[in-house]
């Protein structure tokens, strides 16, 4: 893949696939100061470009929850004399795409367009305002608080969300990633347009800019973009560290009423940052125990076996601090207790016992044969391009990727859960409880 | 919002006519399976896809979610290959598989490294002929339907919504019952009745076999020919021809479920695409849908949202390809303090108006910019360009079809669009379904915004 314009790195792995290319990253940082990382690759006429900022929700207070994804929301709404209709009507006129991503750490615009001259610098002078000259207008701000806030009462009646919810203030309690990412009703509402900019200006500057490319331009045309998008950011530097997680925290078990027919069920605790040295161990172990597909014990004891559930996982949130490790699942309300202590006495057993080695094999059979898939397109690529630069990972992680999964022993797996995943000490919450357990109405 | 549009656009999108992209190729084996490769050596990886003909449309009154139901129990073992065992040999490939159903047909796919292609065509080829539907095996998949159905369906208010309104839009089509089956067939289905549907349908004549990715056709043929080809054709059931009698006059419906905001849905019955060449209507309604919801500054949004405030949420959507007929669909929750009764009067306006003074060229142009463009990312995915091949097979209108698709709808004209518009999207031709919102514990907080009390 890509071996005409990309280093090949050989790795020998077991006999399921043979050599791999991976893309070769070019790094440097911009005269701004943003960190910049580029594939280039011709293949396709098309461009695809992310840039991020420490500046996801959990850099907001309690008290203006949901200012940062209103930040973040607004940047498309009203740049540097482009009303938000003009914006999205010249991307819509060559075929642009403007899009976001937004989680508790990050917050981020991509843009994909056609490489061709015209095309690609009317989409990157609109992006390149959107960043840099975001004019947050009042009478937009009042109309996207209206909205915010409906679609979050809404949120507050399905079960999943609830859960969700639920489940973060148990397990994060005071620390920031317990913020909804969306915010809440009060938060949004208490938002004033000088938040908005303040926030901005603290949390969008050039040094704490990531910026990835992905696609065909040269090395000289992606440095020049780079320098376009963000030479103009706010000049402050990186957002302040997010606080440590507790990582210690009490078993708790939450039973709320919703008439919906399904109970949703989230059991959890704090799990692993994303430059945790056990990331791998976690992951490959992971997979074995909730991640792998049909082909997880959680999935063959719950739904295989018994047809408790449709959708049954697990899986951890590596964040800069650590995210939620996390089972959940649903099931009608009849079979809530039988299908929660199902997924305990799976956690327990995969905790106490580890997998088996036959186990692990399948898991980086699996893993390490199905590498080239994550690699596949350009967008996948651009996506580790962002997580690399935001997260600091080495610009060999996906040269190093199998070789990684490869080393992991059923040890470091068993070991690994046990010193990040405690049983006893879980949060429990049931959304759609069965009748006569739950505690009332939310 | 217009990711929906994109969609169609995107199902529009499928093959270019530039030089550079590799070909399609395709050859029928004598047993009839239609084998189409897609060629992409980006990567080395690649996706197999079987296709049967046979959705929920071919179901019978009774056994409705029977074509989801097999889909499931295709996982649960030959003689060769026991429960279970299908997943874990891909996944032991290091492969990624599911599988899904449609009103209109079925489809099973692996994701794999391009080396592992002859064990995913091993086993796709194995279940096709030799599938042993159990009582057992039956018995627990049959159960984990009903979870997905109280999953996607019945706690989820929006999709109830659309689950009722295509039982009142349709009154003699079978696209009046839901994919996923009503629940009581769920709960009076059985083994039988999922062997009966086998034997009728999985037949390599009717099929197509889709292979896209680092292969070369030549070999993806001898493959083929190696695993599938011993399969022996059979007889098909009989298909029924089903039509929809004209609509004649308007229906409208209410559908209570949990929520707090009301929802509004405005279907419209609406031609799809039977021949490429000669029709044009399908063509022009794709192009109203964009000029209508298209990007964040067609229409609705810009009108309903953006200017006026009376929708948070609004949009349009058609489909012009499918085997039985389609819908041009608004739907949009009003903003907090205005009613589904002032959404529905201001969708109507901004029909009114299009019908009254018709779209400009800069709108034309702009929906037909996002096509040329669309058509150039979709090259980035592999699974993408397959399924396209795959859908457009088994609709019947062939992926040889799309480059002519695609001119077609670059030569769709202002006029066109304000045509369709003013033949389709009538009142006679229309069904309308509002939630509304229920409390999700004791107290109605909201009655005021609920939806019947608006409804005309």
């Amino acid at each position: 893949m890509y071996a005409k314009f990309f280093a090949i790195a050989v790795l020998f792995v077991c006999s399921a696939t043979s050599a791999l290319a991976t893309p070769h990253i070019q790094h440097w940082q911009a005269a701004s100061g943003a960190r910049v990382y580029f594939v280039e690759d011709h293949d396709i006429p098309m461009l695809d470009v992310a840039v991020d900022f420490s500046a996801g929700s959990a850099f907001d207070t309690a008290e203006k929850s949901g200012l940062a994804g209103l930040t973040h929301g607004l940047l498309s709404l009203g740049a540097d004399g482009l009303s938000e209709d003009d914006i999205s009507r010249k991307l819509a006129d060559i075929g642009a795409q403007m899009g976001g991503h937004f989680d508790n750490d990050r917050a981020g615009l991509t843009l994909r367009t056609l490489s061709s001259t015209a095309e690609r610098e009317q989409a990157l002078d609109i992006l390149a305002r959107v960043l840099q000259s975001p004019q947050f207008p009042e009478s937009v701000l009042a109309r996207e608080k209206v909205r915010l806030v409906s679609a979050l009462k809404e949120a507050e009646t399905k079960p999943e969300n609830i859960a969700d919810k639920a489940f973060d203030k148990a397990v994060f309690g005071s620390h920031p990633y317990s913020l909804p990412t969306s915010g809440d009703v009060d938060g949004v509402t208490d938002s004033l347009r000088a938040d908005v900019v303040t926030f901005y200006n603290t949390h969008y500057g050039a040094k704490g800019a990531v910026v990835a490319i992905m696609g065909d331009v040269t090395h000289a045309e992606a440095e020049a973009i780079a320098q376009q998008l963000t030479e103009q950011l706010p000049p402050g530097g990186a957002s302040a560290a997010i606080p440590p997680v507790e990582m210690q925290i009490k078993a708790s078990e939450q039973r709320i009423a919703h008439p919906a027919t399904q109970s949703h069920i989230l059991i959890g605790a704090p799990g692993v940052a994303r430059n945790d040295p056990d990331y791998f161990p976690l992951y490959v172990g992971n997979y074995i125990l909730g991640g792998g597909g049909f082909v997880s014990r959680l999935m063959e004891e719950v739904r295989e076996k018994r047809g408790l559930a449709y959708s049954v996982y697990s899986y951890f949130v590596p964040m800069q601090q650590p995210g939620a490790f996390q089972i959940g699942l649903q099931t009608k309300k009849s079979q809530a207790d039988e299908a929660l202590q199902l997924a305990r006495s799976t956690l327990r057993e995969f905790i106490a016992r580890g997998p088996s080695e036959k186990d692990l094999k399948a898991a980086k059979d699996n893993i390490i044969g199905g590498f080239p898939l994550r690699i596949d397109s350009n967008k996948k690529i651009l996506d580790y391009l962002g997580v690399i630069g935001f997260y600091n990972l080495p610009l060999t992680y996906l040269d190093d990727f199998v070789g990684k999964i490869d080393k992991v022993t059923v040890a470091q797996v068993r070991d690994a859960f046990q010193r990040h995943i405690n049983p006893d000490a879980m949060v429990t919450v049931v959304v759609g409880a069965p009748e006569e357990k739950a505690e009332g109405g939310k | 919002m217009h990711s929906r549009l994109l969609k169609y656009l995107l199902a529009l999108a499928l093959i270019s006519v530039a030089p550079v992209q590799a070909e399609v190729f395709e050859k029928t084996l004598s047993n009839g399976l239609k084998v189409v490769v897609k060629e992409d050596h980006r990567a080395p990886v690649v996706v197999q896809q079987v296709w049967y003909r046979a959705g929920s449309m071919d179901e019978r009154t009774g056994t409705t979610g029977v074509a989801h139901v097999l889909e499931h129990m295709m996982f649960k073992g030959t003689k060769a290959v026991p429960a279970g065992e299908f997943s874990r040999r891909i996944a032991a490939a290091g492969g990624r598989e599911n599988a899904f159903t449609s009103s209109d047909y079925t489809a099973y796919f692996q994701q794999l490294h391009k080396s592992r292609l002859p064990l995913a065509m091993q086993l796709e080829s194995d279940r096709m002929r030799n599938l042993q539907l159990s009582d057992k095996e039956f018995g627990k998949e049959i159960k984990v339907v009903m979870e997905e159905r109280r999953m996607r369906t019945d706690d989820e208010p929006h999709s109830l919504l659309y689950e009722k309104l295509m039982a009142a839009a349709y009154q003699e089509h079978p696209y009046q019952h839901p994919v996923i089956g009503w629940m009581n067939d769920l709960l009076t289905l059985s083994a039988a009745d999922a062997r009966a549907w086998y034997a009728s349908w999985y037949a390599p004549n009717n099929a197509t076999l889709v292979v896209a990715g680092d292969v070369k056709a030549d070999e993806v043929f001898k493959l083929a020919q190696k695993y599938y080809g011993p399969i022996p054709a059979h007889k098909l059931s009989a298909r029924k021809e089903f039509s929809e009698p004209p609509q004649v006059g308007i229906k409208r419906m209410v559908v209570k479920a949990p929520a707090e905001l009301p929802y509004l849905v405005m279907a419209y019955h609406a031609p799809v695409l039977r021949d490429p060449e000669k029709d044009w209507k399908p063509y022009a309604l794709e192009v109203l849908a964009g000029i209508l919801d298209g990007n964040e500054s067609a229409r609705l949004n810009k009108v309903l949202v953006r200017e006026q405030l009376l929708a948070s949420e609004v949009g349009a959507g058609y489909d012009s390809t499918a085997r039985g007929p389609s819908m041009f669909v608004l739907d949009g929750t009003p903003s907090e303090g205005r009613s589904v009764a002032d959404l529905e009067a201001g969708l109507r306006a901004q029909i009114s108006q299009l019908v009254k003074d018709g779209v400009s060229e800069d709108e034309l142009k702009r929906v037909k910019a996002q096509v040329t463009a669309s058509e150039v990312y979709k090259r980035d995915s592999v699974f993408y360009q397959a399924m396209q091949i795959g859908q457009l097979e088994s609709i019947g209108l062939g992926s040889k079809a799309i480059p002519l698709m695609l001119q077609k709808l670059q030569a769709v004209t202002a006029q066109q669009v304000q045509d369709v518009a003013r033949e389709f999207l009538q009142d006679d031709n229309l069904s309308i379904a509002v939630l509304d919102p229920q409390p999700i514990s004791g107290e109605h907080k909201h009655a005021s915004h609920g939806a019947s009390s608006h409804v005309r």
